[in-house]
């Protein structure tokens, strides 16, 4: 679900062949794809793995928060879809990891990098997990920020990348609508139930908002990637098109932003809104948000735990393909 | 982490799908398993959660052999030059009608 834009510089562009480099460029300039064997410049492969990585981590460890809540939902119906969309969100992390792979890098490399904390992921997913409104909070709002900004990455120049977000957007639409259908009906329940899908809506719609990454005047990457067709739209241009589709629908269910310079531009027909903390995004992105510790600790101990299960599947395989050729020989 | 360098790494397989309306099967994407047994229920979970599919083929990615994409001219422009392989190529009158 989660690609973000995080604040890392481009990766120098080591002079490579300018004639081939002029063929790139025109390659996509023309809205031609690039594909895995294709000449490319060691920059876009190295942006892209970076950028497909890292949005793969985000699927992997945002089911973390989700997974959290799957033995206390509510009724028999939002625990097989919270089921459903928590098995989607490991199904879009192998997507991504299989795109990130076409460009040379293996995938235990990047279970390394993530494991090791070299690898950043969404900042979102540090954010704990405290009521069960806050499942509906995450579907409808960080679904919904997610929905943003992977749909211009459906036209990202990089074929590979390109088909995994176009299955990806397919998939997540319910995602969302599950989302919001949670709090909806929280929305209108009994006081008490009201106030947790306000608190939950309190609580996460900033780091939402910062799903974007930072502001276009801070960011230092847009350029080169907006020239390779990677990125289609401005961190802000994305943010405010969120804010703009998602504050009616939190109207419509009768709650409130936590936002009180948050109003209705008639002159430029959007939401104007409130300055962000970016002191707070950076923290979180650097390590130090609620959960960083948490969810490393839990995606080590799931790396741990299951090696036994990989070196056994290996051992079996490799213990059929001996017997077979035993009694290959044997018939002989 | 350093048992991860040594970890051996599980084969790579590319994923057909025949989706169910009775096209021919196609790529849907890769993933790793140990045998094609186990590639076949990992290609079930990962790429037919929504009924996409009807029947699944696995192949070992290294069994594939692919052409160069450097080749690309010299493979393709020989069909592009041959405008006498498509019917609008030629003349018919109007009035035989539909060929």
């Amino acid at each position: 679900m989660y690609t973000q834009a995080l604040n890392v510089k481009d990766e120098p562009t080591a002079a490579g062949d300018p004639v081939l480099e002029a063929r790139f460029q025109a390659h996509v300039d023309a809205e031609l794809k690039i594909e895995p064997n294709d000449w490319m410049p060691e920059g876009y492969r190295k942006t892209l793995t970076r950028q497909i990585s890292q949005h793969a981590h985000s699927e992997i460890v945002g089911m973390l928060p989700e997974g959290n809540w799957i033995t206390r939902a509510p009724t028999l119906r939002r625990k097989a879809a919270l089921l459903a969309k928590v098995q989607d969100e490991g199904g879009h992390g192998l997507y991504l990891y299989s795109a990130a792979e076409t460009l040379g890098t293996s995938r235990e490399q990047m279970f390394e990098q993530l494991l090791s904390g070299k690898a950043k992921y969404s900042s979102i997913f540090n954010y704990p997990t405290l009521t069960w409104a806050d499942i509906g909070a995450i579907g409808w709002l960080v679904d919904g920020a997610a929905i943003m900004n992977q749909i211009p990455l459906c036209r990202c120049s990089y074929g590979p990348y390109a088909r995994a977000m176009i299955r990806i957007c397919k998939e997540e639409s319910f995602h969302q609508r599950q989302g919001y259908e949670i709090m909806m009906t929280l929305a209108r329940g009994t006081p008490e139930q009201k106030a947790m899908a306000q608190d939950a809506l309190n609580r996460w719609w900033w780091p939402s908002v910062m799903m974007f990454g930072p502001s276009d005047t801070e960011s230092q990457h847009s350029d080169q990637t907006m020239r390779w067709k990677i990125k289609r739209f401005s961190n802000d241009d994305l943010r405010q098109k969120f804010i703009d589709a998602t504050v009616p629908q939190g109207h419509f269910i009768g709650l409130e932003f936590p936002d009180k310079d948050l109003k209705f531009n008639q002159e430029t027909q959007h939401w104007d809104f409130g300055e962000i903390d970016w002191t707070e995004f950076k923290r979180v992105i650097a390590g130090d948000g609620p959960c960083n510790k948490q969810r490393m600790k839990q995606r080590r101990a799931a790396h741990d735990n299951g090696r036994w299960v990989r070196e056994a599947a290996l051992a079996y395989a490799e213990k059929r393909r001996n017997r077979e050729a035993a009694a290959k020989i044997a018939a002989e | 982490m350093t048992e991860q360098k040594t970890e051996p790494h599980w084969p790579l397989w590319e994923v057909f799908i025949r989706s169910k309306n009775g096209l021919s099967h196609r790529h849907a994407g890769s993933l790793h398993a140990t045998d094609a047994t186990m590639a076949l229920q990992a290609a079930r979970d990962v790429y037919t959660r929504r009924g996409e599919g009807h029947s699944i083929w696995v192949v070992p990615s290294n069994a594939i052999t692919a052409s160069d994409p450097t080749d690309k001219d010299v493979m393709f422009e020989p069909s592009e030059s041959k405008i006498y392989r498509h019917p609008t190529f030629y003349d018919i009158p109007d009035e035989v009608g539909h060929m």
